[in-house]
């Protein structure tokens, strides 16, 4: 790994002096992995601890005898008490679910309708919505709230939904890759008479596939992890989402009770975002080269 | 329908234009009427309602700038989340960023490894903080079974354990810590993508006027080239910078012991949704608001691109 990196930066084949700076760049880049990812694999390993691993005495980060029973006192145990944990799952799963769809659809039409069609306005709706790339969702939450609440929909699902569908971020990455279509797919299907939303659907949506896969992946991550919401809409038990219903489960600072449960909750907490990352990953790369902002 | 052309007498359009123009917004509206009902509006609402004081139960009263006079002048627990935010803000958005701009470069040169080296470097991102903080918490443990008290112990660094997120002092630094750690990959992959597609004809180009090494490239034709991926990557750096608010709650509580980890976001949740001040919640996030903005807007400015 380290020659491969030293020749690329210097652009050079073998047969050179190794360059110190290099090294040290090697270097800092692999410390940084193993920051990045020690966490990552100390989570993995202690949903699968067995209990007398988790409390042995110079604690282990690797597991010796890895064990599913953690997961099954999860799911056993608390299936027992009054909101079993695979509620949670459900919520999040749902709620997450129905969020991304509906982001999906909502911004890519209209990201489609200003890219393709310009119509009178457009420029000041794309101004506004690039300043809006710039307001952190907590600046609207109180009026939200209001708004939420006075719906009714407090301690429902379309509380995690509804204020989470028209997001600038999601609109502004689909919009940018739009612009590089070429417009004459689209005028082809005009003239053999296609219908627009038509059109929309059968021509735009596959080519804009790159785009909402990504917008997919960070819908689902910033959805599913989302916390605030739920602490602000949710106060019912059977509603919460995983990453609220985790905190319970774990007690907050300093409590070591089901110290199994809380490892293997935190592994399914964690691991559909990174998943999901995967499988998409190569369609994110081709959306983020369009998404820079020209100022 | 009827609406568009009586307009169309005041502003000519052509009929091409007026079919773009009502084609394009029966695709806009569905986006348009969420965005506006719950991200334009809000914004308006939140800048009336930081001038009144308000309970969600009563009619809001005007009370003019008071609540901002307070914030400033009366509330010190306002005074330690601002310094507390800045701090976070300042240590953790800079270094994520430029940790995730290096990171990108790097992996660009590599000519094997690149999926587990960006994936590695990648997936702290893509994790709930309020999970790992479940980790973070033994990690960090201020007895002997933390994993730190246990390595610096047999390091031979400290000889007794430290409490980490017990100490003050401690607990900010576990905090940047935590945080950095999430925030490495905001720009990455922007980044990623941006030095995958610049032309590598250009490379050669420069090399032939004399460009010598890597860093040079770097200097003088990538981040040039890059100004639009690094100014996205930086607005999605300030805007996360400035509201970590799930790691500090979950690793020191809320409120926090002393509120040695309050955080502005903190100070509006704990204002408006357990105080029902709204009315002082809302110039609290107004004040997130502009400075969100404000820093935003210099990047902008910094990263100006020039055609």
């Amino acid at each position: 790994m380290r020659s491969v990196i030293v020749d690329t930066l210097t652009g050079k084949r073998a047969h050179r002096k190794v360059d110190i700076p290099h090294i040290l760049l090697v270097i800092c880049m692999l410390a940084l992995v193993c920051f990045t990812v020690l966490p990552m694999v100390a989570m993995v390993c202690r949903a699968f601890m067995p209990l007398d691993e988790l409390y042995v005495y110079p604690p282990r980060i690797f597991v010796k005898k890895p064990t599913l029973s953690n997961f099954s006192d999860l799911l056993n145990s608390l299936n027992a008490s009054a909101v079993p944990f695979t509620r949670y799952i459900f919520n999040s799963l749902l709620t997450t679910g129905v969020s991304v769809f509906l982001s999906i659809f909502v911004s890519c039409a209209g990201a489609y309708g200003l890219s393709k069609f310009k119509p009178k306005g457009s420029k000041t709706i794309f101004a506004v919505i690039t300043a809006a790339l710039m307001f952190s969702s907590y600046v609207t939450q109180i009026p939200n709230y209001m708004i939420v609440n006075g719906l009714g929909l407090v301690n429902s699902y379309w509380a995690l939904i509804l204020p989470k569908i028209a997001v600038a971020y999601n609109f502004f990455l689909v919009k940018q890759f739009a612009d590089q279509l070429p417009d004459s797919i689209l005028e082809a299907a005009r003239i053999d008479g296609a219908g627009e939303l038509r059109i929309f659907w059968n021509v735009a949506m596959p080519l804009l596939k790159p785009a909402w896969s990504t917008l997919a992946v960070f819908s689902f991550v910033s959805n599913w992890n989302d916390y605030f919401s739920a602490l602000v809409y949710i106060n019912k038990d059977a509603m919460k989402t995983l990453p609220l219903a985790l905190q319970s489960l774990a007690g907050g600072a300093g409590v070591v009770a089901r110290s199994g449960s809380v490892g293997a909750a935190t592994l399914i907490t964690t691991l559909p975002t990174i998943v999901i990352f995967c499988i998409l990953r190569g369609r994110v790369m081709q959306t983020m080269t369009y998404s820079g902002i020209k100022s | 329908m009827k609406m568009l052309q009586a307009h169309k007498k005041r502003a000519p359009m052509t009929s091409a234009e007026k079919r773009r123009t009502v084609t394009g917004y029966m695709f806009l509206a569905p986006f348009l009427l969420l965005f506006v009902t719950f991200t334009m509006i809000p914004i308006a609402v939140a800048m009336g309602l930081s001038l009144t004081n308000y309970n969600l139960i009563e009619k809001p009263e005007f009370v003019g700038l008071t609540n901002y006079i307070n914030l400033i002048l009366e509330d010190d627990v306002f005074l330690k989340s601002l310094g507390n935010t800045l701090l976070f803000a300042v240590l953790t958005g800079p270094t994520g960023y430029i940790a995730s701009f290096l990171m990108a470069w790097l992996i660009s040169l590599m000519k094997r490894g690149r999926g587990a080296f960006s994936l590695a470097f990648y997936a702290p991102s893509l994790t709930s903080g309020v999970a790992m903080a479940t980790i973070w918490l033994i990690i960090f443990s201020g007895d002997r079974n933390g994993y730190l008290n246990d390595f610096l112990l047999n390091l031979g660094v400290i000889t007794e354990p430290i409490l980490w997120t017990k100490d003050a002092d401690y607990l900010k630094w576990v905090i940047v810590i935590i945080s950095v750690w999430m925030s490495m990959g905001t720009g990455f992959l922007v980044f990623l993508a941006g030095f995958q597609n610049i032309d590598p004809s250009l490379y050669e180009a420069a090399r032939m006027d004399g460009l010598k090494n890597r860093f040079q490239e770097l200097r003088y034709i990538t981040i040039p080239l890059m100004k639009p991926q690094l100014l996205f990557g930086a607005v999605n750096s300030v805007v996360g910078a400035f509201a970590i608010f799930d790691v500090a709650t979950s690793v020191a509580g809320m409120p926090s012991p002393n509120y040695e980890a309050h955080t502005i976001v903190a100070h509006l949740y704990d204002n408006a949704f357990i105080r029902m001040n709204m009315g002082y919640a809302s110039a609290v996030a107004m004040i997130l608001f502009l400075m969100t903005f404000i820093v935003g807007r210099i990047c902008f400015y910094v990263f100006k691109s020039e055609d």
